[in-house]
């Protein structure tokens, strides 16, 4: 195969997919899931290929339509993207698997159009990382978030309202990326990312490329649920169906942190955000603001989804304290914590999911005893929590621990404290959970022989606590949630070989 | 200071029609008009850019006869309403969709004033 075509061939699957598998569900139901899962499996072999290759020869840039760039559109696939390709593309592969189950309850009979919203939030995630264009990034920032505000509002009451706000938050968002897109066109009379690079360097110095960069940033600060951007993500998060917040949740602000990154890397000049706009400074003391206040509101919730909305707040601010200190080392650990978060969020997103399976519940009380009554589910949940905490060799640590590192090199003692307060705080709403699950007696009635999954095929309400009746949940909604638990400590073991091999020669 | 804003009447246009269309989104309690606060501000972007690729003296970017008008400097610059045709394919979707979730509030709630909506989930 000729190696040169990978960096079209990770979206285009997923795009494909996103058409056929509704338009085959109409005739087969059935062939919906497999389908989705095929699409997606065939972007993450892609994405891992683009990655050897990567590591093999360097960079790839493909002209999108023959059209040599840069009056054409260019996808490049370098370290970075690779790697944050790799990382959405199997982390999603695992939540798809581990939320089948869910999206059966909670789509109905209107599967097809699930999975197809699904591929399509994939596909755009996906296109953002390939692309090379600024207007096209927008393109596909849009067209995921679009499939994100369908798939949030599909959750019920409270999911629709939250929904259409997430909707009217996140055009604002895409409308001023887009104005400051414009204002660095006029200033430099091209889009691609390579090509603006070019010209910005030979001369930055006009007022419209600052207002673009403000507007740029700005726009992807409501994307990544940047403070004080981060209205819509709570609520969109925790009331969104529990098929679609496991996967959203770890992958889909991650993107918008990797745009951020990418105009860092690829499209200012080296410096330029931090001394002829202070975007860097706005990034530094808005994320510190960020982990503070995500993790201060984490604690407050007695909702076990709401508590990970605010936590993954707080671990974005984490991604973007490392932009905004901009050091080589900071950004490898802002984009080693791209990979950490996605994988621990999506692992305890997948335990809490396969909980409420079980027992109709989410909410912290109602997990007494569920340590001894599921524990695969309570195990992949602590292995993600101890990640989050930052406790070695788990991956969250070594994310964390650079970033104290970079803060301290670069002189910012502040930013080595609140790193090292955040896992004190994460330690005290995660733990609690623990201590509830495995030290509490459970308060509901004790086991009767047949373990059933009263909710499950009862109907009961669904969020009802019923723990007596809960035993653990079925292998493939298991396996995933401890598939990515144990990812954790193996991408903890790996980090210096990640870190060298992939990261470094990527910043 | 009005000389100033006749030089760029066209910036100055699409930053009031951003404050405003910000405002109805922020501001207004009805969904409807958030939406049309959003339509708004789109429609002040796409006015951005097409300002953006106008030039004094210019025609359409269309090749007539060959050897007239062949300098890039007699044809106002394509690109920029090439972007807003997609821009606008992008608005069009948002506010479809956006139209559908106003339906299915409207069916749901029997309301599309925010406060009430919020009101009836909490309860």
């Amino acid at each position: 195969m000729d190696m040169g075509q990978l960096p079209i061939l990770i979206p285009l699957p997923l795009f494909v997919m996103a058409l056929v598998v509704p338009l085959a569900a109409l005739a087969r139901p059935g062939a919906a899931f497999p389908l989705a899962l095929a699409a997606a499996a065939a972007s993450a072999t892609a994405s891992a290929l683009a990655l050897a290759a990567v590591l093999d020869g360097g960079p790839m840039s493909y002209a999108l339509g023959g059209w040599a760039p840069p009056l054409g559109i260019e996808y490049v696939v370098d370290h970075v993207a690779a790697y944050v390709s790799v990382v959405v593309t199997s982390v999603s592969l695992l939540v798809i698997v581990g939320t089948r189950r869910w999206a059966v309850r909670e789509a109905g009979d209107r599967l097809g159009p699930f999975y197809g919203l699904v591929l399509l939030l994939l596909a755009g995630l996906l296109g953002m990382v390939v692309t090379g264009d600024l207007f096209n990034l927008f393109v596909f920032l849009e067209i995921s978030s679009l499939a994100a505000y369908a798939l949030v509002f599909m959750g019920g009451r409270a999911g629709m309202v939250a929904g259409f706000r997430y909707l009217v938050l996140g055009t604002i968002g895409g409308a001023l990326y887009l104005l400051g897109v414009g204002f660095v066109y006029f200033a430099t009379g091209t889009l691609n990312m390579a090509d603006v690079a070019r010209i910005l360097e030979v001369d930055s110095s006009g007022r419209a490329v600052q207002a673009g960069a403000v507007l740029i940033f700005t726009g992807l600060g409501i994307k990544m649920a940047l403070v004080p951007l981060h209205l819509w993500l709570p609520d969109a998060y925790t009331h969104a169906p529990s098929s679609v917040s496991t996967l959203i949740a770890p992958v889909m602000t991650k993107v918008g942190a990797y745009a951020m990154l990418r105009m860092f890397l690829s499209v200012f000049p080296d410096g330029y955000l931090r001394d002829a706009v202070p975007v860097a400074d706005a990034l530094l003391v808005l994320g510190l603001a960020g982990i503070v206040l995500g993790s201060v509101a984490a604690m407050a919730q007695t909702d076990l989804r709401r508590m990970l909305a605010y936590s993954s707040i707080a671990n974005l601010a984490m991604i973007a304290v490392g932009l905004g200190i901009g050091t080589p080392l900071a950004l490898v650990a802002a984009l080693l914590h791209v990979m950490n978060h996605a994988v621990m969020k999506a692992a305890l997103f997948s335990a809490v999911a396969s909980v409420r399976l079980a027992t109709g519940s989410s909410s912290v009380g109602g997990l007494a005893g569920l340590g001894r009554r599921m524990p695969l589910t309570m195990a992949a949940f602590t292995l993600g929590a101890v990640s989050m905490v930052g406790i070695p060799p788990a991956a969250g640590f070594f994310s964390k621990w650079y970033m104290a590192q970079a803060g301290l090199q670069d002189g910012q003692w502040l930013v080595a404290v609140v790193v090292l307060g955040s896992s004190l705080m994460t330690a005290v709403y995660l733990f609690r959970v623990l201590e509830r699950a495995y030290f509490d007696p459970p308060n509901g009635h004790p086991p009767d022989g047949h373990l059933g999954r009263a909710p499950l095929v009862a109907g009961a309400a669904p969020d009802a606590p019923d723990v007596g009746a809960a035993g653990e949940s079925p292998a493939d909604v298991v396996l995933p949630a401890l598939a990515l638990g144990a990812a954790t400590i193996v991408l903890g073991v790996l980090n210096v070989a990640i870190v060298t091999n992939v990261l470094e020669p990527g910043v | 200071m009005i000389e100033e804003i006749a030089a760029r009447f066209p910036y100055w246009a699409t930053a009031a029609l951003i404050v405003i269309g910000l405002y109805g989104m922020i501001a207004k309690r009805s969904l409807v008009k958030k939406l049309i606060g959003m339509n708004i501000m789109q429609s002040a972007i796409i006015l951005f850019f097409i300002a953006g690729s106008l030039r004094e003296g210019a025609s359409v970017p269309i090749l007539f006869e060959a050897g007239r008008g062949a300098s890039a400097e007699d044809f106002v610059n394509p690109l920029p309403h090439v972007l807003m045709l997609t821009a606008i394919v992008v608005g069009v979707a948002i506010t479809g969709v956006a139209l559908a979730f106003l339906v299915r509030l409207r069916e749901e709630f029997g309301t599309l004033d925010e406060e009430s909506l919020l009101e009836q989930v909490r309860r």
